[in-house]
């Protein structure tokens, strides 16, 4: 498997991401600078989480206008898939291959723990590795999570089987209490129309390894491994 | 060519006797440039000059150190020719002022320490002290203070995975933020700040120069009035994002051959940089300062040699190499001028618009700077006040749920839950127990990571708080199996010019520096922040020690939780007498004693008990352990509990009913609690004989309940909702933009 | 020389909380008829052009492109000189 990993000034769980990536796909990605206009055969394109530069004016908006930026939406259109993990689900929905914006945290602070998911369609690709209704655990750590959409967009995407983590309880129960940063309906990760680019708040990259306290990870990248082939 | 006037003198923070040193120096009268240069060389920040002579008391070295005080950061091998650099620094003066920048440039400012000698920073933490939680400052200082060290440290890219938070009225005032980094380096390729090479280009980097910080090193010499709120313009803004991207570009760079010198520009900015590489390296200087890339127009040669803006590096590069650096740094947008040159001889020479505004010798200024042995006054001694004074506690479960719940015990989720703990995907343990464990990229290794200070044993008898506060973060990092290696400390006190707080400090010190020996701890690199004083009211002598170890393997290491049911609990280290209680949170707490001396720290103890502790783990005999610290070994037991989200049971088999508080609650020092599965438990106990240390069981775990054996129990889930509702509820109000 | 100010604020409907918690401050340091607080952001851009309709046409489409989320933002642009 050929994976790449976008990286911008300021992207800061790039290594993080390409750890995970050479484990699961038994070599290690490229590592593609901003300012590259053309890509490599790939079969995953990795937006990684940190900073990009600063997140001055809104997170991921600078980074969306880099010319790297191009290239990979156009290479999205061709079918080859696209996985932009917390920085990287900003800039996507910056750069217009997610809808919706994410915004402040609703309790305006920058939040790092662990939380649970609910896998709520496993039949595509990026959750291949999960079951239907199955509850995960991995950490968040983020100023702007809160995913924001107008409720058509969001009626739109639940019912196209679009929203594909929910933030829930332990129990697997999706409410407020469940919901750690005020997305609306609870929404941590989503996918486009046409199914190839994910965009997900929480960073399966982080718990990828038996030592660091946590395994939903592997079976995150295994899983995703295994269905592109 | 501006009068040099007396005001003018004294504005400098510089004494009359200061001033003639520097006339007989000269032989002439200084330009306002070069008094301002005198001004921050020889302020107390940078000089060191109430408290050099007590620092050469502490040891330095060991077969492990690389380099130790002097240069940017210490050094320490720990071995397969890798190495860790770091080094803690106070920040305090400003993130009173202005507590999100404040708190944000203590950051940007020690990760530039570390990474300025060639190592990638992999760790920060950070020991906060602030007023009394009901002081109507605290909880704006607070969101402040942690915001910022979030903000910066979360877009730098590394995370922030342990310290400290106190709270007393005796830093109402002034605040305490003591900042540490971590850094992992090559052994081989450690790059330090003495300058070489006449002819060499002096290259800056990082970003512009603009009119923050003037004469911030001065205002951390000083201390506050009620002027202080008037002098906000002095606090500089950090750029996390610049700093990040220079990490990145200083990186690159050092993995070749280009750098000759490199030193970050912290404090008196490209004044004090400038002039440590040419007194270190014995060479002169010559700037031009007309080359200093500036973000205002009009800025004179004052202003540029003063100005405190972030963010900068200044470098010695070799002359063939200057176009390989500069497009590495043009690559990551950062700004990167030639602005001089390494000259042979003694003098340091800078030029401004056509006129010499800085014609200085080197040495006599960097290492002339006065060293004062300032007088201190006896304190008196505290009386020993044994536990049978002490009002015994009727229901040792409610004292338990009251000091769970108090600022001093309560869980400090609601900091570190806002720094980002887990980038750089290495931590192996997270913050909340006694250290933090940081593994190194791509081995089996970890690194421990801790900082410890209780400044309450401090201000009762300074010898004992010094020490204590050593073998504190020894057995922190000890408890999770590592090998303590060395230390970094950050030493905030008053008013030196006081002999009261000089004697503090002279007795801190001296505790510090026995402690440091008997367990082969030494000091690598430092930091001193005096004249923490309002209106002549000194804070607490608070020296904040931060310390490193070595876990060889990170299959055998421990954490405080515990982890199954039906395990034996055992005390190690526990001493012969009833128990300490004077100066314990019990005492103060809940008997309202604040008098009495603090519990002794007999140092071959702490070894002895420290050592069998930590071959228990290292053996994998043992996972669960803490040690017993604030509060005693109930609340240890509590925090054990808690964290494993399990219940236990302690006996009070053999405690007379007059001494239970002291069993309970005693604050005596060189213990830890193990958890072993039962079957072992005898093995262990037979082991620590042989060691010559105490050990027994206490108790259980098991269950959801914490039990007292005879007296009664209460729910785990009820004394959660206690520890961890405290810091929340007080800090309420959602945080506001400043 | 031509000054362009460009006020980019939330669209009415987006929850603030920055709002609500400088509203909930105020209400708590004793100014007490504040009745809503919203947050925006305010851009001040020197542009070499001078003619005044193409000055706003080019400052139209930075809002479009980069200065304002048009999802959650709308903008107002004020010219001067």
């Amino acid at each position: 498997m050929n994976t790449g990993v976008i990286v911008f000034p300021g992207s800061n769980c790039d290594r993080d991401v390409a750890v995970a990536l050479a484990r699961a796909a038994g070599r290690p990605p490229v590592m593609v600078w901003h300012k590259e206009t053309a890509l490599p055969p790939l079969d995953l394109i990795v937006v990684p989480g940190g900073f990009s530069f600063g997140d001055y004016l809104r997170a991921g908006a600078i980074a969306a206008h880099s010319p790297v930026i191009r290239a990979v939406k156009d290479r999205a259109a061709t079918g080859v898939p696209v996985l932009g993990i917390c920085n990287g689900f900003q800039v996507l929905t910056e750069c217009g291959l997610l809808p919706g914006v994410l915004m402040r945290n609703r309790d305006l602070r920058f939040i790092c723990r662990d939380v649970d998911l609910r896998v709520d369609n496993a039949a595509w690709r990026f959750t291949a590795g999960y079951r239907e209704g199955q509850v995960v655990r991995m950490p968040i750590a983020h100023n702007e999570g809160n995913y924001f959409a107008d409720d058509a967009t969001l009626d739109r995407l639940e019912g196209e089987g679009q929203v594909l983590f929910r933030y829930c309880t332990a129990e697997g129960v999706v409410n407020d209490a469940g919901n750690p940063n005020g997305s609306q309906r609870n929404i941590a990760g989503i996918i486009n129309a046409s199914r190839t680019v994910l965009g997900m708040m929480p960073h399966p990259e982080r718990v990828a390894d038996p030592d660091l306290g946590g395994t939903d990870g592997i079976a995150f990248f295994a899983g995703l491994m295994t269905a592109l082939q | 060519m501006t009068q040099i006037t007396p005001a003018l003198i004294a504005e400098h923070g510089l004494s009359e006797d200061e001033y003639a040193r520097i006339l007989a120096m000269l032989g002439r009268p200084p330009s306002l440039t070069e008094l301002g240069v005198f001004s921050v060389m020889w302020s107390e920040h940078c000089s060191y000059k109430s408290s050099k002579r007590w620092l050469k008391l502490l040891p330095t070295k060991a077969p492990w150190v690389l380099c130790g005080p002097g240069e940017n950061a210490g050094v320490i091998d720990i071995g397969d020719g890798q190495a860790i650099i770091f080094k803690m620094e106070s920040h305090n003066h400003p993130s009173f002022i202005e507590p999100y920048q404040g708190a944000a440039t203590g950051v940007g400012g020690i990760l530039r320490d570390v990474f300025t000698m060639g190592a990638r920073p992999i760790a920060n933490l950070n020991a906060l002290r602030f007023g009394a939680a009901d002081h109507p400052k605290t909880r704006h200082l607070l969101a402040g203070v942690v915001a910022g060290i979030g903000g910066y440290g979360n877009c730098v890219g590394v995370p922030t995975v342990g310290g400290e938070c106190g709270f007393d009225a005796g830093y109402n005032t002034n605040i305490l933020v003591n900042a540490m980094t971590v850094g992992l380096a090559d052994a081989g390729r450690i790059f330090y700040s003495a300058a070489a090479g006449p002819g060499s280009p002096i290259v800056y980097v990082g970003s512009k120069t603009g009119r923050d910080g003037i004469h911030g090193a001065t205002m951390a010499s000083a201390e506050f009035s009620e002027e202080a709120e008037a002098k906000r313009p002095t606090v500089q803004i950090g750029d996390p994002f610049t700093e990040k991207l220079l990490i990145e570009a200083c990186l690159e760079l050092m993995a070749t051959d280009a750098i000759v010198a490199i030193q970050d520009m912290g404090a008196a900015g490209l004044t004090s940089s400038s002039f440590e590489m040419a007194a270190k390296g014995k060479v002169g200087i010559a700037l031009d300062l007309d080359r200093v890339p500036t973000r205002e127009t009009g800025m004179t040669a004052y202003e540029i040699m003063l100005s405190e803006s972030q963010e900068r590096m200044l470098m010695v590069l070799k002359p063939e190499r200057e176009a390989l650096a500069r497009a590495i740094f043009e690559k990551w947008d950062l700004d990167f001028a030639v602005i001089g040159t390494i000259t042979d001889g003694d003098r340091y020479v800078a030029r401004y618009q056509g006129s010499v505004v800085i014609d200085l010798p080197v040495a006599p200024l960097a290492s002339a700077a006065p060293e004062y042995d300032r007088p201190q006054a006896p304190l008196p001694a505290p009386a020993v006040i044994p536990a049978a004074a002490i009002a015994p506690a009727h229901d040792p479960l409610a004292a338990l749920q009251q000091l769970m719940g108090s600022p001093d015990l309560a869980s400090r989720r609601w900091i570190w839950e806002q720094y980002d703990h887990m980038v750089m995907a290495d931590t192996v343990q997270r913050p909340g127990g006694d250290a933090a464990v940081v593994r190194v990229h791509g081995t089996a290794k970890g690194v421990a990571l801790a900082c410890d200070c209780t400044p309450r044993y401090c201000e009762a008898e300074p010898v004992t708080g010094g020490r204590q506060a050593v073998a504190e973060t020894w057995r922190n990092l000890t408890a999770v199996g590592a090998r303590p290696l060395a230390i970094t400390n950050c030493l905030n006190f008053g008013n030196p010019e006081k002999p009261e707080i000089m004697a503090q400090f002279a007795g801190c010190l001296t505790g510090m520096r026995d402690a440091c020996e008997a367990l082969a701890f030494p000091v690598v690199s430092g930091n001193v922040s005096l004249y923490n004083e309002t209106n002549g009211v000194a804070i607490p002598p608070t020296p904040t020690i931060g310390g490193v170890g070595l876990i060889e393997d990170l299959a055998h290491t421990a954490s405080l939780a515990l982890k199954a049911a039906g395990q034996a609990l055992i005390l190690i280290g526990g001493q012969e007498g009833p128990g300490w209680l004077g100066q314990s949170l019990y005492a103060r707490q809940i008997a309202g004693l604040n008098d009495g001396a603090p519990p002794p720290v007999d140092l071959a103890h702490e070894r002895r008990s420290g050592d069998f502790v930590r071959a228990l783990i290292q053996e994998g005999r043992v996972a669960t352990c803490h040690d017993i610290a604030d509060g005693g070994l109930l609340v240890a037991v509590a925090e054990m509990a808690l964290a494993g989200n399990m219940g236990l049971s302690l006996t009070l088999e053999g405690i007379a009913e007059a001494n239970r508080h002291a069993w309970l609650f005693g604050e005596d020092q060189g213990r830890y609690v193990i958890a072993c599965p039962a079957t072992e438990a005898a093995a262990v106990i037979a082991l620590s004989q042989r060691a010559g240390v105490a050990a027994c069981v206490i108790g259980r775990t098991g269950g959801s309940e914490l039990t007292l054996e005879g007296l009664g129990a209460i729910s785990l889930a009820g004394l959660r909702d206690v520890h961890e509702g405290w810091m929340p509820g007080l800090m309420a109000a959602p945080a506001t933009e400043a | 020389m031509i000054k362009a100010r460009v006020h980019v604020g939330l669209k009415a409907g987006v929850l603030d909380p920055a709002g609500k918690a400088v509203e909930h401050s105020l209400h708590a340091l004793g100014f007490a008829g504040v009745r809503g607080v919203r947050t925006a952001k305010s851009f001040e851009l020197v542009l070499e052009e001078t003619d005044a309709v193409k000055a706003r046409a080019a400052v139209e489409a930075m809002c479009q492109q980069l200065l304002a989320n048009t999802v959650i933002e709308t903008y107002r642009i004020d010219l001067e000189g």
